[in-house]
């Protein structure tokens, strides 16, 4: 119990922090750190289901469908609660994930990532003709309330969603750092180790398979619905091909070891962006690639496995390193 | 006393080669049986059989009353059926003490939560039961990379043995672990069997191994039976002699 306490306090503090630096940090910054952590949520849910052996290639369509199911609540019911409308995005997501999980229930490897990109795409054909949704123009979103709180100022409703962001992040970091550290959150790791096993050990690599696959897509509609209310903007994009990409480069980016490592990840991503965009427009893609192929080289699990390294070097040099096995268990018959 | 395992004309084919012939074993709680035979023989068919890896063309598995034929393996090892394999199936990028956590939260009720950390007092007194009676407590925090053969045999068998099986079959224990290690290996799972009245089917090559340790013998040969009795016997008989042992009557 004292370490889920104690993960839980760490995230507590976390948003404490957080929520201060908000106040001293400009403008520009809040803004894209609320869409950093929101594409991070995203991430999250990738890092949950690589965690299990599985990659999606079509993560944007529940970033999509949590976007466009908050966009869709603002617009058509009048709900201009951010939190109701993150929740909206959330539940339909996941609504999404389980009617969709069936059909991907099979798949493994290579099927299962284009599975997920092809319907993915079909989500993409769709949206972009189907014009009573916006067509290829997408829905422009108004400014949220808060729990009755309506910020005075467009600088305080970015503030407001950056704080608000920032919480659900958190709560989700520390939520899945405990799944992680959870003996389903282990088996998920041999899940992907070994299936063969997991089933004569009397587990369902399916089950495991949905349970992830569902985490992943309430992550992915929670992040949809908090990115389309920082950028007051949806669209097809974000179930397009490169927008799944996306989350993929920063799962990659980050590694599965650390859930801050994830949110760090997509931090430094969206400055490169926004400083590269502003600066070399035409290449920031190029400086993106480069830094991943960097990180693939010298980090190959990620930035999360720099915590991991410190870990055990921090083991070894308290006297933790085991001796080099012996080659026979001590036990003598003859 | 009555059978726990009772296979009746158990038919497997893979195209022309037919790798189970109408086996009909009956196996009595507690007893200990030595599968021999040679490569192809149909010995690990037969394992593969009773734990429902692979579906029989005909016959039935029953274990105490119940025929649990052409079950997945996840059902039939809820029935009380466990294997381990020539090969160790572990946990790759785990520990051996990750990988026994996880079959111990498999086999407990409520172990698989998101919620329970994975070293919790239960699964942690278990834990240390299971490294305790198969001798891995050395080798607890290592990779299973850097395991030596004999130990990565262990904790595929002590993971195996975590939800107390009625019937448990050992694919090859000894096989790719050092002659002179062999009978101290057996010995580590046979006493960590201790006080079970699990059914033990061991596949085995070596002979003195099986002498040991087997309380009868089930030879097989072109997927049938041809001997059935104690050790003694079996390995005296003519035809196993001929077409298993390799040695002259």
């Amino acid at each position: 119990m004292a370490g889920r306490l104690g993960i839980l306090a760490a995230a507590l503090a976390a948003f404490a922090a957080l929520a201060l630096l908000g106040r001293v940090l400009p403008n520009w910054f809040v803004l894209v750190a609320t869409l950093a952590f929101a594409k991070g949520l995203v991430a999250l849910g990738l890092v949950v289901l690589m965690r299990g052996g599985l990659v999606s290639f079509g993560q944007g369509i529940f970033f999509c469908a949590g976007a466009y199911a908050a966009g869709l609540a603002m617009r058509s019911l009048g709900v201009d609660d951010a939190v109701l409308l993150l929740i909206l995005g959330g539940v339909a997501a996941l609504i999404l994930g389980l009617i969709i999980a069936p059909l991907l229930a099979g798949y493994r490897g290579i099927f299962f990532a284009t599975l997920t990109l092809a319907l993915s795409m079909i989500a993409y054909g769709i949206l972009d003709k189907t014009y009573s949704l916006g067509g290829s123009d997408g829905i422009n979103l108004h400014e949220p309330s808060f729990l009755g709180y309506h910020p005075p100022t467009p600088q305080a409703v970015s503030y407001a969603l950056y704080a608000l962001t920032s919480l659900v992040t958190v709560i989700a970091a520390a939520l899945c750092r405990i799944h992680f550290d959870s003996l389903r959150g282990l088996l998920s790791l041999a899940a992907r180790d070994n299936e063969i096993r997991v089933e004569y050990l009397g587990a369902s690599v399916r089950r495991v398979s949905g349970v992830n696959f569902a985490i992943a897509a309430l992550l992915g509609g929670v992040g949809g619905a908090l990115s389309a209310l920082s950028l007051g903007h949806i669209d097809p994009d974000f179930t397009f091909w490169t927008t799944s990409g996306e989350f993929v480069f920063l799962a990659i980016l980050s590694g599965y070891a650390s859930v801050t490592a994830v949110f760090v990840s997509s931090v430094i991503v969206e400055l490169v962006r926004s400083f590269s965009s502003q600066y070399f427009p035409n290449t920031w893609q190029g400086a993106l690639g480069i830094f991943l192929l960097l990180v693939i080289l010298f980090l190959p699990q990620g930035l999360g496995s720099l915590v991991q390294r410190r870990r055990r070097s921090q083991g070894e040099s308290e006297g933790e390193l085991k001796p080099a096995p012996a080659p026979v268990p001590a036990e003598t018959s003859q | 006393m009555t059978a726990l395992l009772e296979t009746s004309g158990l038919q497997k084919s893979f195209g022309a080669v037919v790798a189970a012939n109408d086996i009909s074993v009956a196996a009595r709680r507690g007893e200990r049986l030595g599968l021999i035979g040679n490569n192809g023989a149909g010995k690990t068919t037969f394992v593969n059989l009773v734990t429902g890896y692979l579906k029989p063309d005909a016959g039935r598995v029953v274990l105490d009353g119940l025929d649990i034929a052409g079950l997945a393996p996840r059902r039939v090892r809820r029935h009380g059926v466990s294997r381990s394999f020539q090969i160790p199936q572990l946990f790759a990028s785990l520990t051996p003490e990750e990988n026994l956590l996880i079959a111990l939260g498999i086999a407990s009720d409520d172990g698989l939560s998101s919620w329970q950390p994975a070293r919790s007092a239960a699964m942690t007194a278990g834990l240390e039961d299971l490294l305790a009676r198969f001798r891995l407590r050395e080798y607890r925090d290592h990779s299973i990379a850097a395991l030596p053969g004999g130990v990565r045999k262990l904790v595929d068998v002590a993971m195996a043995v975590t939800h107390r099986p009625k019937l448990l079959l050992l694919d090859e224990p000894t096989s790719g672990v050092a002659a002179e290690e062999k009978f101290a290996l057996m010995d580590v799972i046979m006493r960590a069997l201790e006080g079970s009245d699990a059914t033990v089917l061991f596949v085995e090559h070596d002979m003195e191994i099986v002498g040991r340790y087997a309380g009868r013998v089930l030879a097989f040969y072109e997927g049938r039976i041809i001997a059935d009795g104690t050790p003694d016997a079996v390995l005296g008989n003519a035809d196993v002699q001929r077409y298993v042992t390799g040695m002259t009557p």
